[in-house]
């Protein structure tokens, strides 16, 4: 396998009710990876878009096609993704493996969404969609109500009393927020919150409250991926994927032998660090998904940054921030930053790759000196994906 | 090779207060709700049993914020049961005024009864779920 380094980033501003449609948004975060690579439409031999519900949004499917046409990348073939909010990094996951192989030089991936055109009735059912629609939604399961069951069960499980979860849980909102004002593209780039802010915040799911639930956001993100020599003409500051991972679960009820964990992202980023030949010691930052306060405490045990039980002591103790241990979402996260989930993938991958380049200092958030940087994604109560991103240069 | 317990089946007598589950020949394992394959071992050797339909909660939630078209419905509680025979499944429980809901039912004993989920536009039809009641201990 060849290796493959993402030679550009791009990057929408993340908001509610965004005046351009999905197609647009691509266009824009496409355009400008492209600028980035010093590349064009003429380079580009196959697109891979992440979009999930552009049925529902806009009336709008198979978008990958006229996306490739409109940004005047005629006739490549253009593959859409659907793993619910985990579709760009399957789409990332494929992209490089065709590049690795050597089928193509240079591609283009990404993802774009506009959920906010659905509003919030219609935007919980079809989120809802990424759960059993046989045997679980007929109980009226909705996604906040998914990771709420799981923060009940935590509880119990590593007996860590629901006060003390509760506190933990704001923390982790609470820096989201605070990394989200620094972060131009955030959805909430003007909105810090308090820990009390968060555990009076109106109820969604009990114990989830508004400000533990990461919003309903449009948006998009690209990047360009090269071969290692083709990388070399496109930028001086190749960011390489040396380890991907992806694994399935099934239903949550299904998932009872590990639950609270998600075995399946074990799975994953095992894959992911075995390629690199990395650990989670080696990680200098993470973008990990935080749809759900409780997720993110979930996902930083399940890729190895705390034991079980344990993870909300990283937020606790400050570690979880730059100058911390294993800075996590210091974009803001699917929290702050904002979650169009079509897009999240390729945002987190876009956002960690500029940190490794280290372009974020004026922002006032860059991980100085970081190297290794792991992406993680979380789709529906099924799909993981994994990235394990290093500096090239 | 024919999918043993398919939905339509499985529902339909659940709708009659029968939980129905596939039992491995070679492990034992019984699986619930149905699925193609056995849950522990992969096996395709699945035979029809009817479960007791009693288990314990094992987490819970109360959800106020319901999707497009259950408005009526909230708040409602959502369990996850682990029946007696090993399986875990999703259902509601109508015992306990939603508001009340605690960690203190977090390993109550339950049995199960059914309500009707009428489906939506997006539903292939309706579903029977599991409504789980409080078993006297």
């Amino acid at each position: 396998m060849r290796k493959v380094a993402i030679a550009g980033t791009g990057h929408t501003d993340f908001a509610s009710g965004a005046k351009k449609t999905e197609i647009e948004l691509f266009c824009e975060a496409a355009t400008e990876a492209m600028a980035e690579a010093s590349t064009g439409p003429g380079d580009i031999q196959a697109l891979y878009c992440g979009n999930v519900f552009g049925d529902f949004s806009e009336g709008q499917g198979m978008i990958q096609s006229y996306i490739a046409n409109e940004l005047g990348c005629w006739h490549i073939p253009a593959t859409r993704f659907e793993g619910a909010c985990a579709s760009a990094t399957l789409a990332i996951r494929d992209a490089f493996m065709w590049v690795a192989s050597g089928f193509y030089d240079i591609v283009l991936v990404g993802g774009t969404e506009k959920a906010t055109a659905m509003g919030t009735p219609l935007a919980t059912r079809t989120f809802a969609m990424g759960s059993d629609s046989k045997y679980e939604f007929p109980a009226g399961l909705t996604f906040p109500g998914f990771f709420a069951l799981l923060a009940h069960l935590y509880s119990d499980t590593y007996n860590v009393p629901m006060e003390r979860l509760r506190e933990q849980m704001s923390l982790v909102s609470v820096q989201s927020h605070f990394y989200g004002t620094k972060n131009p593209h955030a959805q909430f780039q003007h909105k810090e919150v308090t820990a009390e802010e968060v555990s009076k915040g109106f109820m969604v799911a009990s114990p989830l409250r508004l400000l533990d639930c990461c919003p309903f956001s449009d948006g998009a993100a690209a990047l360009v991926l090269a071969s290692e020599d083709a990388a070399k003409k496109l930028t001086d500051k190749p960011v390489y994927i040396s380890g991907v991972g992806q694994a399935s679960s099934p239903r949550l009820s299904a998932q009872a032998p590990y639950l609270p964990r998600i075995r399946a992202r074990e799975v994953s980023v095992r894959q992911a660090y075995d390629m690199a030949g990395i650990g989670p010691e080696a990680v200098d930052l993470c973008e990990l998904h935080d749809c759900f306060s409780i997720a993110s405490l979930i996902a930083a045990e399940n890729l190895g940054f705390a034991e079980n039980g344990k993870a909300g002591e990283l937020w606790e103790n400050g570690e979880t921030r730059i100058g911390g241990r294993i800075p996590i979402n210091v974009s803001g996260g699917l929290k702050a930053k904002g979650h169009p989930i079509g897009a999240t993938g390729a945002s987190q991958a876009c956002e960690v790759a500029r940190q490794l380049r280290g372009d974020l200092a004026e922002q006032g958030r860059q991980v100085e000196g970081a190297r290794i940087g792991l992406v993680d994604t979380l789709g529906g109560d099924g799909v993981i994906s994994n990235l394990v991103l290093q500096a090239g240069f | 090779m024919e999918y043993k317990l398919p939905f339509q089946d499985y529902h339909k007598a659940l709708l009659k207060n029968k939980l129905l589950g596939l039992q491995c020949r070679q492990c034992q394992t019984v699986t619930c709700p149905p699925q193609m394959s056995c849950s522990h071992c992969a096996g395709f050797d699945l035979e029809i049993v009817e479960l007791s339909g009693r288990g314990r909660i094992r987490s819970y939630t109360t959800i106020y914020v319901p999707a497009e078209g259950r408005g009526s419905e909230a708040p409602y509680i959502v369990v996850l049961v682990e029946l007696k025979e090993g399986p875990w499944i999703m259902g509601n429980l109508y015992d306990l005024d939603p508001e009340r809901a605690s960690m203190d039912l977090v390993g109550r004993q339950v049995e199960t009864g059914v309500r009707f989920f009428p489906g939506d536009k997006y539903s292939d039809g309706p579903a029977a779920r599991p409504a789980f009641r409080f078993l006297a201990e």
